[in-house]
């Protein structure tokens, strides 16, 4: 295809994807290296009959004048990101200088914001991806040993938890543990502790979270390991029954080896997706207990009346950051097979 | 291989059978729950003595006088006026919808067929934005809509989850595209058509099953986008999902959480139907990426 069709071609789509999605990036980038003005202060003189004092006092009127002629703010370079609610780089070194035990070190940082929030987001994206690629292709054997009959009611059913909008998903999963809800309330009975809530630990929001995280990666897995199975070659199969291999056996050395490149396909997938985990901890109201990088920007945006662009900013990029490193490896595996194709 | 091998009972057989079940039972049950739930009243549904309440309907019956009720559904509808919302979203998904699709035919068709390097890079680079976390685009919209003074509208919205749809979009027209025979368009060239003419009398004819999945998908997304949608939209012009979220912390306080289980019933059903009507190319779009690499 000439350059010139091609360019006409793909115009809209390109044009579409560079101001919506290429320009907000470096505008994060932008926000987070500035700050909102600060209040202006007069300084002023009062006079009594006893002295005169220097009073400051806030100019409202033209700190609204400033701010929305510069929305933006004043520039402060990387400030953003070192202080506090961001990387904290001062208190991570204080912790490390002060505390005598590697276990002091953690909890210390661990108290701080964007790490407790990446120990989460990290947490859940170490147990979800494996978890979900090893029941996924459980489910996608069992199924598929099934009678012909049974197996579209079953793929129907088992595309539901994903096929279901997240924050909806997550809305009806909290009810049903809720402590008045059929599993809240039956946990309690079975543990016979009235006070007992998935709610009130960390322990168990995250449990909770990441069980909600498998019920709803499960299906993609399922779906792309079963498509998988269909392509097994009949043949090997069975030369290896001639040659005496027992079902496992024939599981362990010949299917999940075919299936081999699908898995590292969802491993590189399911962390990327992972990583964003953002709706069920609105979902679930976890965010006392476990919060996450897409949380924490949520959350300045939300701050009621302005929101914190700065430090939305600044989470947004560390978070850019981290989806980049993670991506790695997809773009080397596509580039990989476009190079084979082409070859 | 002979049927008879395949369907011998073994214990492995069992057990993945067993596996298979168990993992229906938890696809399935927090749905079913949930709708027949939604048309008891709250003391049933959100029963701590006793679960069973919830099946029979014991304090429904003491209440309405029957074993189901609609007031949830009244509450949600009528009260909440929860139909405005569901027409914002119909509009928004509409329009993103369409709009993606057509972006994205044109998009994927020249991809497909551009054969050179660049038309790869484009691809990778779309498979570098589809990884961009929706909230930090969102917090990079912000501060420029509300500066222009765009923030709130649904156009604005639309032409948001339209960007944000298409490497998506791309990727998977592309693959599609890949699929039907260069020969078709290229004879048509041969015979003197323009390339755009090869598109729209040929390629269009036969494109529908692929546009038709890559739809569903666009439908999926901007059903059930909560970060844009919750922060670019005013309240007026609130979405379904957002105004569930909504509805969480209000009813919550007003004792109404039956309005929000109605609300989240009706805003799953319509999903339901989908998965019901296109099962199909739900399927073979999940797996295009994957097992055709």
């Amino acid at each position: 295809m000439p350059n010139r069709t091609f360019f006409w071609f793909i115009l809209p789509a390109m044009t579409a994807m560079i101001l919506l999605i290429a320009l907000p990036i470096v505008s994060v980038l932008i926000q987070s290296v500035h700050i909102q003005h600060e209040q202006v202060l007069v300084l002023s003189e009062s006079c009594d009959p006893f002295g005169c004092t220097k009073v400051t006092s806030i100019d409202t009127e033209a700190t609204a004048k400033l701010r929305a002629e510069k929305p933006l703010g004043r520039f402060i370079g990387l400030d953003t990101y070192t202080d506090r609610a961001h990387l904290a780089i001062d208190e991570v070194s204080k912790a490390w200088t002060s505390s005598d035990s590697m276990g002091a070190f953690f909890n210390r940082v661990l108290n701080l914001p964007l790490y407790k929030a990446l120990a989460f987001t990290i947490t859940y994206t170490v147990f979800v991806t494996p978890l979900v690629i090893l029941f996924g292709l459980a489910v996608a054997v069992g199924v598929n040993n099934l009678p012909k009959i049974v197996k579209g009611p079953t793929v129907f059913i088992s595309l539901l938890p994903m096929i279901i909008t997240p924050l909806v998903g997550s809305i009806i999963l909290f009810w049903m543990v809720d402590g008045d809800g059929i599993i809240g309330a039956m946990l309690q009975r079975i543990f016979e502790d009235n006070s007992l809530s998935l709610k009130a630990s960390p322990k168990l929001t995250w449990i909770m979270l990441i069980v909600y995280g498998v019920w709803h990666h499960l299906p993609f897995s399922f779906i792309v390991f079963y498509a998988g199975l269909q392509t097994v070659s009949e043949d090997t199969m069975e030369a290896a029954m001639i040659d005496g291999a027992s079902r496992w056996q024939r599981m362990i050395n010949v299917v999940v080896p075919h299936l081999m490149p699908l898995v590292i396909f969802l491993l590189l997938i399911q962390l990327m997706d992972n990583f964003r985990v953002f709706e069920p901890i609105i979902g679930f109201s976890a965010e006392a207990h476990a919060t996450s990088l897409s949380w924490i920007i949520y959350n300045a945006l939300r701050e009621s009346g302005s929101p914190l662009f700065s430090s939305a900013g600044a989470t947004s990029m560390i978070t850019i950051i981290g989806v980049v490193i993670l991506l790695v490896p997809l773009l080397v595996h596509t580039y990989r097979g476009y190079s084979q194709k082409a070859n | 291989m002979t049927t008879k091998a395949k369907l011998r009972i073994t214990p492995l057989f069992v057990i993945s059978s067993m596996l298979v079940a168990l993992w229906l039972f938890l696809a399935s049950f927090p749905f079913l729950w949930t709708l027949w739930g939604s048309f008891k009243v709250q003391a049933d549904f959100f029963s701590m003595a006793d679960w069973r309440n919830a099946l029979g309907g014991v304090h429904t019956k003491a209440q309405t006088g029957s074993a189901f009720t609609g007031a949830g559904y009244y509450g949600a509808w009528v009260q909440e006026e929860f139909w405005k919302p569901v027409t914002n979203s119909s509009i928004v998904i509409f329009f993103t919808v369409i709009i993606s699709l057509t972006l994205g035919t044109l998009g994927g068709y020249a991809l497909a067929r551009s054969g050179r390097r660049y038309a790869f890079w484009i691809l990778m680079a779309a498979l570098v934005f589809r990884a961009m976390p929706h909230i930090t685009l969102v917090s990079g919209y912000l501060l420029p809509f509300f500066e222009w003074n765009i923030w709130g509208l649904m156009p604005t919205t639309i032409i948001v989850l339209v960007a944000i749809n298409q490497p998506f979009t791309l990727w998977m027209l592309h693959s599609f595209f890949l699929n039907i025979p260069k020969d078709m368009d290229e004879s048509a060239m041969v015979d003197g058509c323009t390339r755009f003419q090869a598109f729209w009398h040929v390629i269009i004819p036969v494109m529908w099953p692929g546009v038709i999945t890559t739809g569903l998908f666009s439908f999926l997304l901007a059903y059930n986008d909560f970060a844009v949608t919750s922060m670019l939209l005013s309240q007026e012009n609130e979405t379904m999902i957002p105004a569930i979220a909504g509805f969480l912390g209000t009813v919550q306080v007003e004792g109404n959480v039956m309005f929000a289980v109605a609300a989240v019933v009706s805003a799953t059903v319509p999903l339901l139907f989908l998965v019901m009507f296109f099962q199909r190319q739900i399927v073979s779009g999940l797996t295009t990426g994957a097992v055709k690499g």
